[in-house]
């Protein structure tokens, strides 16, 4: 997967230079097969030890955990893009997890559609209000989302109360959403992955996509160009939250009961982690939708191996911690290289 | 974290207090709008108002009692606070706070089960502090990674040592002479412990940012790390320093809890690392560095702590505090801009009344 990244001392976006183009493509697929690479190699040395780990089942509640983790990463990845963050996700999702569950309840016989709309309709809310407001009002994302974060939550905690939804008033299709399976695969796995397929074709094939990379790597230069940074960067807010509020709905359908603490304490922290875990850059202007995915998956694989592994789920934290670390400090010496090797090559090619 | 989070314009990060030219004319009016202006002023008035809204909605508000409830709650938060304004004023962010709060807690718990002597816990503690910040400053500074990535790591590092040390169990049966802090006040007055130590340690870091050398090198290497670094400011060790400092603050933090609640679990002081960056930001303290001051940060804390306090005596579902504490936040970070926007707009008019094209100081418009 291509994505660009501007080396420090190198004008971005040189045209001509094919054969650095080659290089950073080349390097860029080690980087995401570096994350493929530890994911299935934690794969094997569980199965190896615990061949119960690969199980269809044991693989299908793998996949069922960790898709809206990876949907939500989705939406993140885009907004860490443009070199902004949003911290507001687990409260969108814990918003439209209670509201649009609790649906059910409150309007008899309402379609399972219209449901999702509606927790869509929520999330893209929220997030055009974060989107408004670091876009227009030109203050830092992290504070504006820090804020939103906030407010939403208190508002979830205002509408909630002492109330929640109980699994009793979920409709069985709802219920069900997890359980399905095509072939095999959990049909909630294969509709995230469709998703995040598009995102991640919509990020690296089209125009509007692509501004992003530019945003994130240089927001005056992408302003100079010509790019509209206001308005992509509150697209791109704007379809992070609306993302966030479908996975509040997913979010339901899972766990069924809902009150006012739906995607626990740190959720909106280890999709962030899960995005740079997959390779994208906290700085924005690289990284892609898919490694984050599977940065997600990671994540979500450590969890259930440690666990059919004997060992206690209280070393997921530590063990997920150091992956971070670890990703991270491989990812910089890999930009420090890359941006090594096309210095010497430019200078061969006396550029 | 890099000055330069978003896509915001330079002059938009500027702030308030910094003079224009001072040969402009109307300069005196302009200074004096600019202390009206400055967030820390406009942030004393609210606090003023919280707690007149406190005092006229519950007779309690004012109560020795409930001084010592407010301090009580939110004095662990502050404590940390503090290292975190110095850690953002230096352009940077500590993610892994509360983190390390929790291990502390844990470790405490542990060793205390183990029948090791408290003063010998405090000792190892410290000292845990001390290299959890020390990783968290080193991979920072030597490797120079994003301090939001490797401290949303350590976060989960840390609290994960916290889950491996304790694990399901819960530790409760500190000595009454310890846990008596999460009842008893400071002897003649109405300060919780943690409170107490709040002031002290206000009063410490005020003094080193505000009036030493290193104090004035956090402020340069916020504004501009590599201008500080020519200027021959060692921003490494002083950013690692600071780290440090940020580990023993938090385990400190982590102790005073745990005899609070006179208990020790994996979970303890979960999820209060946004509290903490909230706190600070709402005293005013720039997510970009090189702006902020203690004073602030100690409004801010007066701020949060007195809306939560404020909306626990009358019967508001308390937890709901986080939208003022939210809109706050928004209006903190606003405000700034209000003043650049307006001060560009008054550089136009300006420019247009001399009728001659000056050269422009602050950036396009």
């Amino acid at each position: 997967m291509s994505t660009t990244l501007a080396p420090p001392r190198e004008p971005s976006g040189a045209p001509a230079d094919v054969g650095s183009r080659r290089l950073t493509d080349r390097v860029f697929r080690v980087r995401e097969s570096g994350i493929i690479a530890v994911l299935a190699l934690f794969v094997l040395i569980t199965a190896v030890v615990q061949p119960r780990f690969v199980s269809s089942s044991n693989i299908q509640f793998i996949l069922v955990d960790t898709a809206v983790y990876a949907l939500v990463a989705l939406g993140e990845t885009m907004v860490i893009i443009t070199r902004n963050v949003d911290l507001s996700v687990q409260s969108v999702l814990a918003l439209s997890a209670y509201l649009s569950a609790g649906l059910f309840g409150h309007v008899h016989g309402i379609p399972i559609p219209v449901v999702f709309l509606v927790g869509l309709g929520i999330g893209l809310a929220c997030g055009a209000a974060n989107g408004l407001m670091v876009s227009l009002g030109r203050v830092p994302s992290l504070v504006v989302t820090l804020a939103t974060l906030y407010i939403i939550q208190g508002i979830d905690i205002l509408v909630v109360g002492g109330n929640e939804v109980v699994a009793s008033s979920l409709p069985s299709g709802f219920v069900a959403i997890p359980n399905v399976t095509i072939f095999g695969i959990p049909w909630l796995a294969i509709a995230v992955a469709a998703v995040i397929g598009a995102g991640a074709y919509y990020l690296r094939s089209f125009r509007s996509g692509r501004e992003l990379y530019a945003i994130g790597s240089n927001p005056e230069g992408a302003q100079l160009a010509g790019i509209p940074v206001a308005r992509r960067v509150f697209t791109a807010f704007t379809l992070c939250g609306g993302i966030a509020g479908v996975g509040g709905v997913l979010w339901a359908a899972q766990y069924q009961t809902i009150n006012s603490s739906a995607g626990g304490t740190n959720f909106s922290l280890i999709v962030i982690a899960a995005v740079v875990v997959g390779g994208v850059a906290i700085f924005g202007g690289s990284g892609s939708a898919v490694g984050a995915a599977i940065g997600a998956l990671l994540l979500g694989t450590i969890n259930v191996a440690l666990d059919v592994l004997g060992i206690s789920d209280f070393w997921d934290q530590a063990i997920a911690g150091f992956l971070l670390l670890l990703a991270i400090t491989l990812d910089r010496g890999i930009s420090v290289r890359l941006a090594e090797a096309l210095r010497k090559r430019s200078a061969r090619d006396g550029t | 974290m890099e000055p330069d989070r978003t896509a915001v314009p330079p002059q938009a990060a500027t702030a308030p207090g910094q003079p224009d030219n001072p040969k402009q004319a109307g300069w005196r009016s302009r200074i004096a709008t600019r202390h009206v202006l400055r967030w820390e002023t406009g942030l004393a008035v609210v606090v003023v108002a919280i707690g007149v809204l406190g005092v006229s909605t519950s007779s309690e508000f004012l109560t020795s009692n409930n001084i010592f409830n407010l301090g009580l709650q939110s004095g662990e938060i502050a404590i940390m606070a503090l290292p975190m304004t110095l850690i953002i004023i230096s352009g940077e962010i500590d993610l892994s706070v509360a983190s390390i709060m929790g291990m502390s807690s844990a470790l405490l718990g542990y060793l205390f089960g183990q029948g090791w002597p408290l003063p010998a816990i405090f000792v190892v503690i410290a000292l845990v502090g001390v290299v959890a910040g020390a990783i968290n400053g080193l991979l920072i500074t030597r490797l120079g990674l994003p301090s939001l990535a490797v401290t949303i790591g350590t976060l989960g590092l840390y609290r994960g040592v916290a889950d491996i040390v304790l694990g399901p169990h819960t530790i409760s049966n500190f000595p009454a002479a310890y846990a008596n802090i999460g009842v008893d006040a400071v002897p003649h007055t109405d300060l919780s412990f943690s409170a107490a130590v709040f002031i002290v340690l206000a009063v410490v870091f005020g003094a080193v940012l505000h009036f030493t050398p290193a104090g004035r090198s956090i402020y340069a290497m916020g504004a501009s790390p590599e201008a500080a670094a020519f200027a021959g400011i060692r921003v490494k060790r002083i950013k690692t320093l600071l780290y440090i400092a940020s580990g023993v603050i938090c385990s400190l933090a982590g102790v005073l809890l745990t005899f609070r609640l006179s208990t020790s679990v994996n979970s303890n002081g979960l999820g209060l690392e946004l509290d903490v960056v909230a706190v600070v930001l709402l005293g005013g303290v720039s997510i970009f560095g090189g702006r902020g001051t203690i004073i602030g940060v100690v409004l801010g804390v007066l701020a949060f702590a007195g809306i939560q306090n404020a909306l626990l005596l009358t019967n508001f579902n308390q937890e709901a505090a986080s939208i003022p504490v939210g809109g706050l936040l928004l209006v903190s970070v606003f405000v700034p801009n209000v003043a650049a926007f307006s001060r560009r707009l008054r550089d136009l008019i300006s420019r247009r009344s001399r009728a001659v094209p000056a050269a422009t100081g602050s950036g396009h418009d």
